[in-house]
């Protein structure tokens, strides 16, 4: 793992809480959409904090697919829903919002969670040999005995 | 009967995520590391490469199955149920199913991680 891989996991989770919380504000201003009145959706998109707030979840996406393209789904998910934990604090902190025990609680499960993935290898499948021979194009099939010594050391290394 | 709806529509929710999920998993697997091929050829060869892979839209088009889904799940259900349900749900969901299909190796540690995850956001949204 390098510095910038880190920099992509926090895009992840900034990117998605933000882009939520904008798109959340701005769909709360632009008022009801009903199935009835599809273009008040259109309009909705006018909203700057709607605009805003797309723009951010195609970042995460963006980033989320970087993510993948180096490391498993059960290491990428659990950086994701660090965002919730991201979307508390500004709650309580920024907001002055009051935060109750529960959820606390489930600030503390997701937090461990995420520490228990984050200490493990980032990569343990095996769709595509090591980053020597990445030119040459041909994603090699999963194997039948999977080596899990040899992933594991691939995970480590990246 | 309209517990049932509610029900429904959060497995239908799930199961287009862990799809959407998987397959783009598996795309982004098969496009290999774009840092390593942005860094050798620039970002049109990594546009490119995203582009020409069928799981890759497969995968966009699962996800939005699941994202009107939701959106129809929440007109029937209340938000506080249907949204962390859905999302701790589907946290459960893309472990089995990365085992599975991506051939992860899940171990202990991940298990551990995917039911506090799954755990916490229902406790956060609830």
């Amino acid at each position: 793992m390098t510095f910038r891989k880190y920099l992509v996991l926090a895009g992840v989770t900034v990117f998605a809480a933000a882009g939520d919380s904008m798109l959340s504000h701005g769909m709360k201003q632009a008022g009801n959409v009903s199935l009835h009145h599809l273009q008040s959706l259109l309009l909705a998109v006018t909203n700057p904090w709607v605009a805003l707030g797309i723009l951010l979840l195609l970042a995460f996406f963006a980033s989320y697919m970087n993510a993948l393209s180096w490391a498993d789904l059960t290491y990428v998910l659990p950086a994701t829903s660090l965002g919730y934990v991201l979307l508390a604090l500004v709650a309580k902190f920024a907001l002055h919002e009051q935060v109750s025990p529960l959820r606390w609680l489930g600030i503390a499960l997701i937090s461990g969670g995420v520490s228990f993935v984050a200490g493990g290898p980032a990569l343990t499948s095996h769709h595509e040999e090591p980053a020597k021979d990445i030119l040459a194009d041909s994603p090699t099939p999963s194997a039948s005995s999977p080596n899990t010594a040899h992933a594991a050391s691939v995970g480590v290394k990246r | 009967m309209r517990h049932v709806y509610t029900w429904s529509g959060i497995l239908i929710v799930v199961i287009f995520s862990v799809i959407g999920d998987i397959l783009m998993a598996r795309a982004m697997k098969q496009v290999g590391d774009v840092h390593e091929w942005f860094r050798r050829s620039g970002l049109w060869t990594v546009v490119g490469r995203i582009l020409s892979n069928s799981n890759f839209f497969l995968a966009v088009s699962a996800m939005a199955v699941a994202f009107f889904s939701l959106l129809f799940s929440l007109s029937w259900g209340d938000v506080s149920l249907v949204a962390p349900a859905a999302a701790s749900l589907t946290f459960i969901g893309n472990a089995f199913a990365a085992k599975i299909f991506l051939h992860e190796k899940v171990d202990r540690r991940r298990w551990i991680a995917a039911l506090l995850v799954a755990g916490g956001v229902a406790l956060l949204a609830g």
